[in-house]
């Protein structure tokens, strides 16, 4: 509760209002611009590691207890563009870019877990958390099911359980929280990924890691995808073909969705308070002239 | 009706109030209309299938999906629903705010719209809505203050008390309740007042609910100016509904109707007049967004030329034609014309809800037929109970009694 008040205030600091209610003594009199919580976790996906041998996916399933009766050995799920369902919170998509010189590319996509969610923007029943971990959590206890985060969303990933009539809810990556909020936990994928393609770590020092790799390696792409898209992802992508190719919309930009709201939620109050009294002011007028041309009659209604 | 009233003195409240004055069986047998016949029939399948929505959810009842989440009864129901139920509110600003008498006959049919309008926006979201019997949940439970969403909750449900308020009056002159006339009259100004700066901020707040779609709406749809485009496109599509509504009413209900057929016209010529220089500023605004937003090579594209017969089949042809119809005097073309522009309404709220949305993601969504069926039996049941209320209440017409005089 006191971390989401937190968050949402420190967000509003972002929209340039001061931070003098945030809580940190030092930013008081700063205008301050929320660049995410320090020592955040995060994920650094190296696209060219993965072999698409879907592990992470069953180790999801088994973490989550989500039974979509897929075989993670079974390769022919790679015929088709996946996208998270209300029983996948991962999955690995196959590419056959152009600049890959015929060479399959393998992406594991889930939610990007944003340091400004547009969902948490999105929901009006706080539904959503950033965690000082870096999680984006849903709390299906409150939600009403509008679906309005869905479509928020710029990476297409909440999905919903359109088959429950009684109990829908909102279904995503959970980031696996209960296990990276404890000491020396790390998500179930990571855990299991034979090849290194996955890595759990400080979101700062991953930056530095996928930096060192791509000045080492000059096939990468100079790009890592998530530490500026829509303000920074706690999940970051780098890869030797261009993002492009590999499914990643690459025209999001680098403001973070919930701003494009502020600016909005701050001119309907100035409209509630000004408004009234113009509208009080011009009927007064209306009165006074009608007033002088019918004398009585236009008495006190 | 008012004959029946006055010659039988000592009938039943019920009947003298409720049945227009007929027994039973005389009620019952003018029940049966082809009217009512036709719209019956979609009832008797229509109800089942708006019971079925909530007994098997939204996954049996409607093809909506992860990637196209909202469908046709936000986009219709609600974005369109409610852009068109404005007209209470610019009619209200008109005569009490700006001291217009002429249009006060418009007043409470508009009132009534607006109110059932609204009302049915909501019912219509119900069945939207995953968990509707959590409605409450913003305001009571969790707040999620940072959503524009929660601000358009907010305001609708303060706009809705605001039009009940306003519209009872009407009901207290129906069943005679003078005390309660008087108390309400007493708020009258403060709710006019209240209710127009509501609407301003949920219709605007609506459009401000796709600024957090920059990469999900087509870029000649988004634009940070969608609030106003909102705003500024529900003044026009209020106004044009009035008129179509008032068309109606002069055919449906011509015996209550006491306004001649010259001051109809006048009124009619006078509301095209304002729905002409509203349709302006939308069309300027439209023009803006695409210039600021440098999206000019984007209109010789497949979206573009879909974004042109919008904004020029829509928006410019009806503000030429409402000017030629001023010119000419003619109520008719004024009448013809509000029915491009609140089809053009319709045509921008399905663009910016769900055709222009998502529009590069590889799924397309078409409404299953059971969503376009509720949405036909919620028109409809509104049809119904515009019309139930019209044959009692005093809304085309002014009471006979000098005590219910508004002194505005």
């Amino acid at each position: 509760m006191n971390s989401s008040r937190r968050g949402f205030l420190k967000m509003l600091a972002g929209a340039g209002v001061g931070a003098a209610a945030a809580g940190k003594a030092g930013d008081a009199l700063a205008v301050e611009d929320f660049t995410g919580w320090p020592d955040t976790y995060g994920v650094l996906v190296d696209v060219s590691k993965c072999i698409g041998c879907r592990s992470c996916e069953g180790a999801c399933n088994d973490v989550n207890n989500l039974k979509n009766g897929v075989d993670p050995t079974d390769q022919s799920v790679f015929e088709t563009e996946r996208r998270s369902d209300y029983n996948v919170y991962t999955f690995v998509n196959r590419y056959m870019p152009e600049a890959g010189g015929g060479q399959p590319v393998f992406v594991k996509r889930q939610c990007m877990h944003c340091a400004e969610p547009a969902c948490f923007a999105a929901c009006l029943c706080k539904a959503f958390t950033k965690t000082p971990e870096g999680a984006v959590v849903y709390d299906a206890d409150v939600c009403i099911g509008c679906r309005y985060c869905m479509q928020a969303c710029p990476f297409y990933i909440p999905a919903y359980t359109y088959q429950s009539a009684f109990d829908p809810k909102v279904t995503k990556c959970t980031f696996c929280f209960d296990r990276i909020s404890k000491d020396g936990g790390i998500p179930g994928c990571v855990e299991i990924c034979p090849t290194g393609a996955l890595t759990f770590g400080r979101r700062e020092e991953l930056i530095t890691i996928a930096r060192k790799r791509i000045f080492a390696d000059s096939d990468y792409i100079d790009h890592i995808y998530g530490e500026r898209e829509v303000g920074g992802t706690s999940w970051m992508y780098i890869s030797k073909v261009p993002f492009e190719q590999l499914g990643f919309k690459t025209n999001l930009g680098s403001t973070p969705i919930p701003r494009l709201t502020y600016g909005f939620l701050w001119t309907l109050p100035i409209l509630h308070i000004t408004l009234p009294v113009l509208l009080a002011g011009i009927y007064s007028i209306t009165r006074k002239r009608e007033g002088g041309a019918h004398g009585a009659d236009g008495g006190e209604g | 009706m008012s004959q029946a009233a006055i010659t039988s003195q000592d009938m039943s409240w019920f009947r003298k109030n409720i049945l227009l004055g007929m027994s039973n069986a005389e009620y019952f047998r003018k029940l049966i209309s082809p009217f009512n016949v036709i719209t019956g029939l979609i009832l008797a399948v229509g109800i089942p299938t708006a019971i079925w929505r909530f007994a098997a959810g939204l996954g049996a009842t409607t093809n909506l999906s992860n990637t196209n989440p909202w469908g046709l009864w936000l986009g219709f129901d609600m974005f369109f629903g409610v852009a068109i139920a404005t007209g209470g509110f610019s009619v209200g600003v008109a005569v009490y705010i700006l001291g217009n008498k002429d249009y006060k006959p418009l007043l409470r049919p508009a009132l009534l719209t607006g109110f059932l309008g609204y009302a049915f926006a909501i019912i219509g979201l119900l069945f939207d809505l995953g968990r509707p019997w959590r409605l409450p949940y913003p305001f009571l439970v969790s707040a999620g203050m940072s959503s524009v969403l929660f601000l358009v909750a907010e305001h609708l449900a303060l706009y809705l008390t605001a039009m009940t308020l306003e519209i009872l009056p009407a009901f207290a002159e129906w069943l005679g309740l003078k005390k309660a006339w008087r108390f309400l009259m007493k708020g009258h100004m403060v709710f006019i007042i209240l209710g127009s700066v509501l609407v301003m901020g949920h219709q605007s707040a609506l459009g401000a609910m796709y600024l957090l779609m920059p990469s999900r709406l087509h870029p000649l749809w988004y634009t940070p100016l969608i609030p106003y485009h909102f705003l500024v496109s529900c003044i026009a599509g209020g106004l044009a509904m009035l008129i179509i509504e008032s068309m109606i009413s002069h055919k449906v209900f011509g015996h209550q109707v006491k306004m001649s057929h010259e001051q109809d016209d006048r009124l009619t010529l006078g509301l095209g007049k304002a729905v002409a220089f509203t349709l302006i500023t939308y069309l300027a605004l439209k023009v803006l967004s695409v210039a600021h937003g440098m999206h000019w090579e984007l209109l010789n594209t497949g979206w573009g030329y879909w974004f042109m017969f919008e904004v020029l089949g829509f928006v410019l042809l009806p503000t030429i034609l409402y000017f030629v119809a001023i010119r000419r005097g003619s109520a008719k073309l004024v009448r013809y014309t509000s029915i491009i522009t609140v089809l053009g309404i319709m045509l921008n709220r399905f663009n910016v809800s769900m055709v222009c949305l998502n529009w590069d993601a590889p799924e397309v969504y078409i409404p299953k037929w059971s969503e376009i069926l509720v949405t036909i039996t919620l028109i409809t049941v509104l049809m119904w109970v515009f019309r139930w209320v019209i044959n009692r209440a005093p809304i085309l017409y002014k009471h006979p009694d000098p005590f219910y005089a508004d002194e505005h």
